[in-house]
Formats: C-alpha cells, structure tokens, sequence
C-alpha cells in the first residue's frame, strides 16, 4: 500500500468568497481531520464527490464496492484509531445500504459520521428517483441525526455530528444533505462545536459514590472486575491497569473490552460471557463484589439475570445514565469518563493479595485448560481445529496484530485464544453481530493504523457477505491478512443445530467457491491448506507479506466451541462439553 | 410489579425529527402510548411532550432515561396522576335536530358543564374538558342521541412541584 498523505488545514485557504454548499462539507471534514473517507458516489451525491475531487490533496476517498462496505470500513477505522469515521453515500439505495453498519455502530458505540446525499428540497416526498427517508430508516440506529435542506446549515451542523458523534459514550450519526443545498452557495466559516446545550455527553461524578465504591473494593474478600469497551473509549488504558494493580483485583473482559490490558497481565483472567472462559464465568456467581467498568450487562454476558451475581455486591462505572439499573440493579453507580473516575478512585483502593480467591481461578483455568483449551490448542487428531490457526498467528504476530473478526465460532475462538499486547487489537462486531463486518472492517483498520499488522479472521458464511470488497482491498492494496476458517457450513448455528434441535442441520451448510481463485481474480495472493504441517508455515508466510494476502484454511467440520453458557442459562451453568 | 398510569413529560429543543425518536424508544420496547400531546412550553423555542403510558415504574423509569439520552432532550420526568394537575379536551358533534326533538339532551349538557361551541342548522359541537371520566361519562349521555363525531385530545398536564428548566437551561448554557 502507499502511505496515505494528505495535507492539513493549515495548508487550506480560506475561500474568500462564497462557496457551494458541496465545497463547505469537505472543507469542514478536512477542518476535523476527517483525511481517510470511505464511500461510494451516486446522483444525489455527486456535487460533494466534483469536490472531493478538487480536494484529493486533502482528503484521500477510499471508493467500496458496496456501501455496507464503507460503513464498515469506517467502524474499523475508528475502532483502531480512536478518531471518528467517516462515510458517504448516495440517496435512497446508497443511503439504506449503510444502515446495517449504523446499527452496528450505535449497538457498539462506534463514533461515525455518516453523510448521505438527498433529492433537490423541493422534490422530497414525491417519491422522487433514489428518494427515502433515510432520517426516518435510521433514527432508531443513530446517536443523532440532521437533513440539511440549505447549503449556510452545513458548518454547525457538520461540527455538531463530528462533536456529539465523539463524545460521551460514542456513536453514529448520519447527516442527509439535499442536492439544492449541495449547490447552493453561501459565506463559508467553519467553528468546531464544542458544546449543545440540551446535551450533557459526561454526568457529573458525585464524590460520595466514589467513597463508597471504595468503602465497598476494601472490604471486599472476592471481588470481581469486569470491563469493556469504555475502557478503550474512555482512552483509559493507563488509568484501568493502575487500579488493578493497586487493587490486587483479579479481572474479566466483555468481548469489546478486550486488548484494553495485555492478556498476558497476571490479573488478566480471560473473557466473561456465553464463550468466554469458565473461571470467570463461574466465579462471578461466587464473587462478594462486582466491579463493573465501562460494561452494558449484554444479555450474551449476563446469561439469566435472576441468577446473575446475586450473591455480590455491584458496583458500576458508567458514562452512560441509561445503561445503570437497565439489567442489573448495581449497589453503587459512579458516573462520569472512567479516564477521571478510575485515577479518582485507585488512590482510594487498598492493596491486597486475594491469594485465595486468584488460587480459585488458576484452579478453575486447569479444568478448563484440560478439557477444552489443551484440544483446541494442542489438538492430537489430524483435523484442525481454529484454535490451532489462532496459536499460529499469535506466535508471529508475538500478539501485536489487530484481530478483526466476523461473526461466529471463528469469532468466538478468535477472542478466546488472540492474544493482545496492545489495546484497541479486538476489532470485532459485537452487540449487532454482523456477518460480513470483517472484510472491510479489517481494511479500514489497516489503513487507519498502516504501521500495525492487520489480521481478519473470517467465516466461510461471513466471508460472503462483502466478498466483494476483495476488490477495495486490491485497489487500495491495504496489506490485510485475511484468514478464512473455512468448515463449509454456518458453524455456530450447526453447533446451536446440533445441540438444541436434535442436529436437524436446516440450511447451514454451504456449498463454497473457490476461495483461492476468486482471490487470484482479484491478484490477491491466496493460498489454501488443509493439514498441520502447511498450515503453521502458510501462517508464517502470509505475516511476512507486505501485501494483501488470503489464507484459507480448512479446518474441521463439525467442531463446537466450548465452554458456553446456553442461552438463557445461568452464568453458573456454563458448559465445558 | 404493577402497571400504572404515569404522564411523561419532556422537555425539548424544537426539532423537526424528535417525535420520530421519541416514539421509536416506546415502539422498540413494545409499548403503546396512550396520549400524545406536544405544544410549546414556558420557555421560548423549548417544546413539551405530555406522554400517558400504562407501564410498571421499573419501565418508566428505564423509557425516562432513553428519552433524556436523546441529544435534543433538555430534561425528561415522570410522574403519578397524583402529582399532577391533567385534563383532557373532548368534542362531540350531534345532530341539531335531537336538540331540538328531545328535550332531554339540554338537561345532559347542562348537567355536564360542557359548552357549546357553535350552533347551526344541521348540527352542534358541544366542547368538554375534565378529567378523564368526566369526558367518557358525557359521551356516554350523549351516545343514545347520536354522535355524528366525537374526539378527545390528550392529556396536557403541569406538574404540582416546580419544574426547574430554566434553571437547567441556564446551567447548560453557562
């Protein structure tokens, strides 16, 4: 890939006369930084598009082959960089074609400004070609949304998306700009946004709560962290492995929260929820206190909720009010960024060894340890087993790379076994469960951290889904390793098939192309294996590649992943076979 | 937990849009609206919604919480029937024709309270507020006679304790 560069505002003019609305909005993404877009032009968009064109030195236009593409390719942007993504697309089918990923965005807090081109003004609700109500479609997705109908709304309003699309607890927002207001010219001046009135994006932190979480941390005899993704939002890194450190406190992570602390930490002690790991799991039904950081309570962590961490006490960092007492009525919520609330409270936090109670998880890590990781990682039968892929891209990434994964046992596996060095590495769609996010989620975050090495682990089925944006990562030539787990069947659903519905194995499994050659259709390098042997060295090549490059890799058909907690089970039922 | 009837109120920013978001928050979790009613409120450019739901005080509170998320909300509560002060408006039309035939309708109307808007030769519009039963038991009087339409607003309501909006809105705005 050639390195991107673009240059900044401070090289850009200020216009001196009155400019189209078209020119104002790329002007204002180039006021926010926003040089890396993601998009696909159509004929309500296509004023904006003239002027991307004139201002290509200043913004490089990544062009999908599908908008679904692009909406993805900008969460994996974001995700990686921390910054917000950006988006544009054209009306009606463009603008619907975005709406998964929006979802997606909103479910998982990903900052994203999404700008889609409108009908003329004058022609809206008269069905017009490409017309629909893209406000209407997304509002229920979007942190906010705005259709700008004249070209003088377009700076406020492009500031307040960038604005309100970032702070607080983050999330999508889309901007539906009309064509007339696209032409229509106007006195251009840009000001960041740097507050709304009716909008408070971080509640106030209430001392008392803190002295209480910290009254309830040092008495505690059990206690339990479980983070997520405010951690990594939250830039909070630094500040969360402080206070684990201080407190001693052994600690669990959400499917997102994961890579925020190195996995290798010793308090690190593995994932919570359906397929997370069995220590945790268990113990956070035997757990006096619960520590709750920057974590929504899923439904896919908590598993029933009558039966959830009865037995503790629960404390809970949150930015968001509406997340506290939502599934689980917590004994002390600290409001606030967990960056302030964190540093505010480790020096408050006695240290202790816990020595018990961390002997509690090692003993439960052997059990799980010998009947499911030592199979999975060390498997004896000639099949693979994705575990083993994982263990290979671990060890030549030395677990730097940033995992992007789809949705689906490889996505499970993916999490349980990467291992993180580095925050913001778990690149993966987790409240939507998005089949198809993978593919171009992994190219936006190659490009939004080109330094890092960028491995997307892929579903058969989910490779499917945006098969197509082989060709974005050809054109771009963004150096990802894609990795395809390949069963031939919709694995996670076979396995649900298998268990809940006596294996009557309806419409999952899949009669698949070859994948090799549709890579090499797109002059991808692609190679395929199916025995150990190659494997290990095929993983070694692929990470050496400074190109993009496809790996598939048969591996067992009918493999389950395990432990899991069935759905609507107790935490306390968790499964090891 | 028991479902009882609590008024929602919210105050907003004035924005094409935010009815869309906040009924979409009622639609997601499966709960009907039992009145809507949206006007301006003691501040200039702020609107307010009076929301009537039939729910437990678990959702209420969760639904509150959702409504003030909406960046465009400035404050959102909720409250019993008991905290408030509420009416409804109703109108019934009838035909002119039974004013005149059956003498009994004068002494429902009188006895109701209500007014009459308007007179002509084809019909009446008789116009009520009140509470809720006081509205269902004029139309009940009314209905042997014959509605030619009937109607009945939502609820608007004020609350008995102060609201501090504009204290908020000051704070938002310092």
């Amino acid at each position: 890939m050639k390195s991107i560069k673009t240059k900044s505002i401070q090289e850009l003019k200020s216009p001196g006369q009155p400019i189209i609305g078209a020119e104002a909005v790329v002007r204002c993404l180039v006021a926010e930084g926003a040089n890396l877009i993601y998009g696909y032009p159509g004929g309500a968009i296509m004023p904006v598009y003239d002027e991307l064109y004139k201002f290509q030195d200043y913004i490089h236009h990544v062009l999908v082959r599908h908008e679904q593409g692009a909406v993805h390719a900008a969460q994996g942007f974001a995700r990686v960089s921390g910054n917000v993504g950006v988006c544009m697309a054209t009306s009606g089918p463009g603008a619907t074609n975005l709406v998964t990923g929006i979802a997606d965005a909103m479910i998982d807090s990903t900052p994203l400004v999404c700008i889609t081109g409108q009908v003329p003004s004058h022609l809206l609700g008269s069905d017009a070609f490409q017309e629909t109500d893209i406000i209407g479609i997304s509002t229920p997705v979007t942190k906010w949304s705005y259709q700008v109908t004249r070209a003088e709304e377009i700076p406020e309003i492009l500031a307040k998306a960038f604005y309100i699309a970032r702070s607080g607890r983050p999330g999508p927002v889309l901007i539906d700009i009309t064509k007339d207001a696209q032409f229509a010219s106007f006195d251009y001046s840009y000001k960041p946004c740097r507050s709304v009135r009716s909008y408070k994006p971080v509640p106030e932190t209430d001392l008392n709560d803190l002295k209480k979480a910290a009254e309830l941390i040092n008495s505690a005899k059990k206690p339990l962290i479980v983070w997520g993704q405010g951690v990594i939002l939250g830039k909070a890194e630094e500040e969360f492995k402080a206070f684990v450190e201080q407190s001693g406190i052994p600690a669990a992570w959400t499917i997102l929260g994961a890579s925020a602390l190195a996995t290798e930490h010793p308090l690190n002690v593995g994932m919570v929820g359906m397929h997370g790991n069995y220590a945790p799991n268990l113990l956070t039904n035997e757990c006096d206190l619960l520590i709750a950081i920057g974590m929504r309570f899923d439904d896919r962590v908590t598993g029933d909720l009558n039966t959830y961490a009865k037995q503790a006490k629960i404390i809970h960092f949150e930015i968001d009010p509406a997340e506290v007492n939502k599934n689980v009525t917590v004994d002390v919520a600290v409001m606030g960024d967990v960056k302030n609330t964190l540093a505010a409270i480790t020096p408050m936090v006695e240290s202790q060894a816990y020595k018990d109670w961390l002997h509690r998880f090692d003993e439960l890590d052997k059990i799980e340890f010998d009947k499911v990781i030592d199979t999975e990682l060390n498997p004896t039968k000639p099949g693979l087993t994705m575990g083993e892929v994982i263990k290979a891209i671990n060890a030549s990434s030395g677990g730097d790379a940033a995992i992007v994964t789809d949705v689906g046992q490889h996505q499970m596996i993916a999490c349980r076994y990467a291992e993180f060095t580095t925050s913001k590495s778990n690149i993966t769609s987790g409240g939507l469960g998005t089949m198809g996010f993978a593919l171009p989620a992994a190219l936006g975050a190659k490009m939004g951290a080109p330094e890092r090495e960028v491995v997307a682990v892929i579903g058969d089925g989910g490779f499917q889904m945006n098969i197509q944006e082989l060709g974005t990562i050809f054109q771009t030539q963004a150096a990802v390793k894609i990795v395809i787990l390949n069963n031939d069947f919709l694995g996670m659903v076979r396995q649900w098939q298998q268990l809940f519905f006596d294996k009557r194995y309806a419409s999952t499994e899949m009669v698949n192309p070859d994948f090799v050659q549709i890579a090499k259709g797109y002059f991808i390098e692609a190679k395929r294996v199916d025995n150990r042997e190659d494997m290990n060295a095929a993983v070694e090549e692929m990470m050496r590649s400074d190109k993009p490059y496809l790996l598939e890799v048969c591996v067992e058909k009918e493999n389950n992943v395990f432990p899991m907690i069935p759905s609507g089970a107790s935490v306390s039922d968790i499964r090891l076979e | 937990m028991e479902q009882m009837t609590y008024t929602i109120s919210i105050y907003a920013e004035n924005n094409v849009g935010l009815l869309s978001r906040v009924s979409a928050i009622f639609l997601k979790r499966h709960i009907n609206i039992n009145s809507l009613n949206i006007s301006l409120s003691e501040i200039e450019n702020v609107s307010r919604f009076v929301i009537v739901v039939h729910i437990t005080e678990e959702q209420v509170q969760k639904i509150v919480k959702q409504i003030e998320k909406q960046i465009e909300v400035i404050k959102a509560f909720y409250h019993t029937d008991e905290e408030t002060i509420f009416q409804e408006s109703a109108l019934y039309k009838v035909s002119s024709k039974s004013l005149f035939e059956q003498r009994h309708i004068q002494n429902v109307i009188k006895k109701s309270h209500a007014n009459i808007v308007t007179v002509n030769p084809d019909f009446f519009v008789i116009e009520k507020t009140g509470f809720r039963e006081e509205t269902e038991q004029l139309y009940n009087d009314l209905a042997p006679f014959g509605l030619l339409q009937f109607v009945r607003s939502g609820r608007i309501s004020v609350t008995k304790s102060a609201m501090e909006i504009s204290h908020i809105l000051k704070e938002l705005s310092d």
